[in-house]
Order: C-alpha cells, then sequence, then structure tokens
C-alpha cells in the first residue's frame, strides 16, 4: 500500500503555480459497439479546480466520468494525473474517488463504516478521529451509528460526499450528485458543495445536465454535446461568448437571428438581416464572412415603441435595432417580464424586461422596435443547427436537443 | 413432517418486518378478517396435530394400538428414545449439516454465476436449476442408486486414480447418503441465494471498488454480508428438511446409515409404537427449532431479511 501524495487542505483552491496534479485525458474515444459516446476528447483540468462537465442526457460525460474512476475502459486514449497514466489502472488503484449519483451507500453498514471504508481498505490510522472530522465537515456529526436507509436524502448525499473526501483523492469526481434532491436542497447543497471545495482544495470534477448547477458552483465548465467539448471556459465566457448555437441555446437562451456578414468597420463587422443593418464587435464573431447566425441574450434586448427615437426610447445609445415587432405574448414572472415578439419574417424572439419600473410596458399586439447594445450581440457559424441544445423547442418538436 | 416444519420455520424468521409500518387506525377488523382463513387452517392441521404429536408421546408406553393408550404423562419415554436412538440422532443432524454445508459450497458459486455471469443464459440457467423437480423425489434418488453403483463409472474411474481401493464402494455409505441429500436439496440453497445477490445493486460493488476494494475484498465486504439473507434461508430450507429426510438414507444407504427420519418412520408405520415415535419427532422439531434460532441469531441478518 503506497501512500500518495495529496493536495494541503490549508493550501487553498490550487492557485499554485505547480500545475502537479492536473487531471489530462489525451484524445481519449470509448465505443459501445456501434455507438460513440466520447469522441477523441482532449481535455486538462487544472489542480484545485472546480470543473463542471455539462450537457444533456446521453453526451458522453458520465461516460467520460467514469472513464476517468476507472469504471469503464477507454477505447484508445490516455488519461493522467500528475502526469502519471492510469487509463489502464484498476479503479481501486487510481488516486480518484467518485460521489455516485445514487449514492451508492452500503446498506449494510453504518454510517461511520461506510465513511471509513476507504481508508480501512487502505489499512490507514486513525480512522476514528478521520471519519469524525470529516462527518463534521460535512455536518454529520451524531449521525455515526444510523444506517444509510435511516437518512434523508440530502443527508445520504452528504454520507457520500464524506466517503469519497475522506480518501483525500487528487480527484473528486461528481456524477450528478443533486440531481435527487429538490430544488430548495439543492441549491443549499450547491452551496455546501462549493464551500467544501474551497475548503479542502480538491480538485472537483462535476458531471451535470443542469446549466444552473454548472454556473453556481464551477469555476471552469466544459459544455459536452455527442462525446465531444463543444467550448469550455469560465461560466461568464460561456455565456457571454458562445461558440456554437448548442452552448448559445444550452446555458441560458439565445435568440438566433439569420445574417450576412456586409463589411468591416474598425474592430466590428457590419451584418445584415432582413433589411436592418446591424454592428457586432470582431471579437465576439465566430465567423467574419457570409451567412451568420446572429445572437443576442433575451436579457440583453430593450423594447422600443416602434419608431421611436433612440433618446427617447429606453435602450441603450449607438444600439443595434430590429425593427417591425409585434408584441405576441407576454409572461409577468415577478422580478421580470418576458415577451415574445412575432417578427416580420415570422421569427419570434424573446425578450426579458426587468420589472424596475424604468421601461414602458407593452401588451399583445403593440408594435415595438428591439434595441441592445452592439456589444452584446455574437456571430456563429451559420451551418449549425439554430435549434441545437434549446431544450423547450426539443420537447415541443419531439426531437433530441443533441 | 419435515415440510409442515419447513414452513412455520421459515415463514416465522423470514417474515416481513412489519416496524416501519404505520399503526392501523384502531377499531379496523380487516387485518384479523384477513387473518382468519390462515389461522383457522394453521390451528386445524398445525396447532392441533402439533398438540396431539406432544399428547402421544406422553401416552403410557405399554399401551398398544389395539388396546389403546392412557394418558400417563411418562416423561421417561425421551430419556428411553435419546439413549436408544443417540446415534440416528446425531447421523442426522451430522449428515444434514455435511448436506448443507455442501450445498453451499455448490449453491453459492452457482448462484453467483447465474446472477452475475449468465448474461443471456440467465433464464435457462434457472429452470436448468429447477427441472429437477419436474421428476419425482424418488425417482431422482433412485437414479443416483446407479450413478454410484459398484459397477458404475464413478466408482469405476475413482477405483482407477486409487482414490478407492479395489473393493471399495460408494452405495451404501455415508458419502452415498450425504450426496444424495446435497444433490436433492441444492435448488433450495440456489434459489434463495440467486435472488439475493439478484437484488444487489451493482452500482455498490462498483463504490467498492472505488473506494480501494479489490475484487476479493469488495466480495468480502459487500456482495457476500449483502447476499447473506440468501445464504441463511438457503442454508435454513437445505437443513431442515435434510434433517427430517429418511427416503436418502433408505434408498442409497444402509441400517448402518439410517437417520432419525427412518427411525420414526420404522416405529410408526412398522413397530406402530406411536409414543416413541412421538417423542422421536418431537425432540428432532425441538433441537431444529433450538438450531434455527442460535443460527439466526448469530447470522445477524435480521435487518436485512
Amino acid at each position: 500500500m503506497t501512500s500518495r501524495p495529496h493536495p494541503d487542505p490549508e493550501q487553498g483552491s490550487g492557485h499554485t503555480a505547480e500545475a502537479g496534479a492536473d487531471l489530462r485525458l489525451s484524445a481519449v474515444t470509448k465505443r459501445f459497439g456501434e455507438f460513440t459516446a466520447v469522441n477523441a476528447l482532449d481535455l486538462v483540468v487544472e489542480q484545485g479546480r472546480f470543473f463542471a462537465l455539462l450537457g444533456p442526457s446521453g453526451c458522453g460525460k458520465t461516460t467520460t466520468l467514469r472513464m476517468v474512476a476507472g469504471l469503464e475502459e477507454p477505447t484508445s486514449g490516455t488519461i493522467t494525473i500528475a502526469g502519471r497514466d492510469i487509463s489502464r489502472l484498476r479503479p481501486y488503484k487510481r488516486p480518484v474517488n467518485t460521489v455516485f449519483q445514487s449514492y451508492a451507500l452500503f446498506p449494510h453498514l453504518d454510517i461511520f463504516e461506510n465513511v471509513a471504508f476507504g481508508l480501512r481498505r487502505r489499512g490507514i490510522s486513525e480512522v476514528r478521529s478521520k471519519v469524525h472530522d470529516m462527518l463534521e465537515l460535512v455536518e454529520l456529526g451524531g449521525y455515526e451509528k444510523r444506517r444509510p436507509a435511516q437518512l434523508s436524502g440530502g443527508q445520504q448525499q452528504r454520507v457520500a460526499l464524506a466517503r469519497a473526501l475522506i480518501n483525500r483523492p487528487q480527484v473528486l469526481l461528481l456524477d450528478e450528485p443533486l440531481g435527487a434532491l429538490d430544488l430548495k436542497l439543492r441549491r443549499q447543497m450547491q452551496i455546501e458543495l462549493k464551500r467544501i471545495q474551497t475548503e479542502v482544495g480538491i480538485t472537483f470534477v462535476h458531471v451535470t445536465h443542469d446549466q444552473e448547477e454548472a454556473m453556481t458552483m464551477a469555476d471552469t465548465i466544459a459544455v459536452m454535446n455527442q462525446g465531444v467539448i463543444d467550448q469550455m471556459g469560465s461560466p461568464a465566457e460561456l455565456y457571454d461568448n458562445p461558440a456554437t448555437t448548442f452552448v448559445s441555446n444550452f446555458l441560458g437562451q439565445s435568440n438566433l437571428v439569420r445574417a450576412a456578414v456586409v463589411a468591416t468597420r474598425g474592430d466590428d463587422l457590419v451584418v445584415e438581416a432582413y433589411g436592418c443593418t446591424l454592428a457586432a464587435p470582431g471579437s465576439r464573431a465566430r465567423r467574419t464572412e457570409g451567412t451568420v447566425w446572429l445572437g443576442v441574450r433575451p436579457e440583453k434586448v430593450f423594447l422600443a415603441r416602434a419608431g421611436a427615437e433612440a433618446a427617447e426610447a429606453s435602450g441603450p445609445a449607438g444600439a443595434n435595432v430590429l425593427t417591425g415587432g409585434v408584441v405576441s405574448d407576454v409572461s409577468f414572472i415577478g422580478v421580470s417580464t418576458q415577451y415574445l415578439v412575432r417578427m416580420p419574417w415570422g421569427q419570434e424572439l424573446t425578450v426579458f424586461e426587468q420589472n424596475s419600473g424604468a421601461h414602458d410596458t407593452f401588451r399583445p399586439g403593440e408594435s415595438v422596435d428591439l434595441r441592445w447594445s452592439a456589444d452584446h450581440t455574437f456571430l456563429l457559424d451559420a451551418d449549425q443547427d439554430a435549434h441545437a441544445g434549446d431544450q423547450s423547442y426539443a420537447e415541443l418538436v419531439g426531437t433530441p436537443s443533441a | 413432517m419435515s415440510a409442515v416444519q419447513t414452513g412455520a420455520v421459515v415463514g416465522g424468521s423470514l417474515g416481513p418486518h412489519t416496524d416501519r409500518v404505520e399503526p392501523r387506525p384502531k377499531g379496523s377488523r380487516t387485518g384479523y378478517l384477513l387473518l382468519l382463513p390462515g389461522m383457522l387452517w394453521l390451528l386445524l392441521f398445525f396447532a392441533v396435530p402439533t398438540i396431539q404429536l406432544l399428547a402421544t408421546s406422553l401416552y403410557d408406553p405399554n399401551g398398544s394400538l389395539e388396546s389403546g393408550y392412557a394418558m400417563t404423562w411418562h416423561f421417561g419415554t425421551y430419556l428411553d428414545v435419546l439413549s436408544a436412538y443417540r446415534a440416528p440422532f446425531l447421523r442426522s443432524l451430522g449428515y444434514a449439516v455435511s448436506a448443507t454445508v455442501l450445498a453451499l459450497v455448490f449453491g453459492y458459486p452457482l448462484a453467483y454465476a447465474i446472477a452475475f455471469k449468465a448474461g443471456r443464459w440467465r433464464n435457462l440457467m434457472l429452470v436448468l436449476v429447477i427441472a429437477p423437480f419436474f421428476t419425482s423425489f424418488l425417482v431422482r434418488t433412485l437414479a443416483w442408486k446407479s450413478i454410484l453403483a459398484d459397477n458404475g463409472f464413478i466408482v469405476s474411474g475413482l477405483q482407477a486414480v486409487h482414490v478407492l481401493g479395489p473393493d471399495g464402494r460408494l452405495l451404501a455409505t455415508s458419502v452415498a447418503v450425504v450426496t444424495g441429500l446435497t444433490y436433492n436439496f441444492l435448488p433450495f440453497m440456489v434459489l434463495p441465494i440467486y435472488a439475493s445477490l439478484e437484488k444487489i445493486d451493482l452500482r455498490l460493488v462498483e463504490a467498492g471498488k472505488d473506494l480501494y476494494a479489490n475484487g476479493v475484498t469488495s466480495f468480502r465486504k459487500i456482495t457476500l454480508p449483502l447476499s447473506m439473507p440468501g445464504v441463511v434461508a438457503g442454508t435454513l430450507l437445505t437443513f431442515i428438511p435434510a434433517a427430517g429426510d429418511y427416503i436418502n438414507a433408505q434408498l442409497l444407504g444402509t441400517p448402518q446409515q439410517y437417520m432419525i427420519g427412518n427411525v420414526i418412520d420404522n416405529t410408526f408405520l412398522v413397530q406402530l409404537d406411536y409414543p416413541v415415535a412421538a417423542a422421536c419427532s418431537v425432540i428432532l422439531m425441538a433441537a431444529i427449532v433450538l438450531m434455527v434460532l442460535v443460527y439466526v441469531r448469530r447470522a445477524g441478518t435480521e435487518d436485512l431479511l
């Protein structure tokens, strides 16, 4: 039994210079018969990160996690931790631990023995005090003698976390750990998980299909779609500057309008969409010529009465304007109001207006213009499906979103 | 008689736990009404005969079927029986324990293979485990007579490799009786263990591997403990009927291999000595109940059952 180096809990969240314990996947592929679950995946997770693998069900994120855990063997490619190739190691020889989706607590053992399981297997001493400390960390002190079945879902979830974390793995894998909890508890556990991760400083790789969960907790998100990573970055980067229609729809919502790049003006691109001339910053253009998807987030858009001058409209000056819209639906949701606006070319665009009292409100049937700052415009390759990753659309038309 | 014991003991110890069921609102008689037919049946065909059996064992041993028996509370019969039939008693327990251990040794791996390794052959294998029941117990035991016969291939094979001497034989030995018992009760071992194993969430085994348990350790610490309810049920379902069995000893053994079942059979039906036969039955029943209680307590699987 060799003792492994493990990250010092006092060290903080791993912004140390030595990238020693990075998790690195190189060209990892997993096929199940004809089906390619994970396709030539390259991924680096820096030590101490809270990393989220985000994607719809069936995108290969759980398979990726299981390959890191050693529960699936990659068809090809290598997985290394701290430079050591672990791709062919047995799961019990890897410096990783997993929090399973179903928790997979041992029903025949009490909470103490569940948490102590990994320590006992490795013959580590001071089991009692270590288990005690770990149960304190997850706020389950005093539950040692209970059986898993006697705990609530949230408590079981924390036992599962403690059972994995106590081994001080180099990487902790979390497979949809909050999926079985109700919304309120999930919110609470998201904050809790983030706190614990900061406290112990271990690399967390968190698999989820819940974009809000990923954005709340992770400092880096990789959006996965059909076995490959579409885009990777901080939550804000992904949200503000999506690289694909899939990312733009899967993280939040997007209005995508077909447009053509007609000119370059300084750092900006000039595009034309259905007779309106609009601008987009070159830095946010994934394609700089020909046909594109012009994208803008619904909350970035302001509504103005049709024909109103920029000065009297509440939108930003020097803005992009799409004219000729007619409000087709209004839903009041407390903090904001959601408008659906039908454009002359038949497309319905979504606008979220804060209910700050600073804007006019509109009723269905009113004619409006859509205004937003050119800086909030992004351009995507038009060869992609505009509805990729749009789950409400997928439900509507009954096709898989991916 | 072994069938009656099996039903009673197993039903009692393996019954579902009711401690999490909320108390029924008072005044509801539905539960009692539902119990009524079963209770009546048990009263008529289990409780009354058991009391009758106890009473018979205490009758005056000098009576006979023709002259009738007088109730004399003659506890002495028990002492007489224990000294006269001590050998068959001990033999019964010894054979039953051996057969149970062997059935466990053969049955557990078989159940494990069916549950985890059989894939699409699983159902076929289960049918094959049950298939022997399509023929009668007697016919199957008689078949072992020819399998173990002196000129059979097993005996000649064992003689060829000098495990058995040139005059060695299997039939009419303890080995034959234990073999027969093991064979006949093997399905009762395999099926409950299979049912237990099949219920195990394989993610628990994965969790074990994730927590540094290699194959052997995860079997020892996870799979085996979780299959203990099946092991306990299987050993009881094998041990109890095996201890009361007399067919295997009669067909595959000689009077030197006779078990207590043979004694009871003989005293009831041939010697017509009812008090002695009844006392043997009561002792066997008491011994089994006692051993089963100790065993179940020791196994400590109550909360898994």
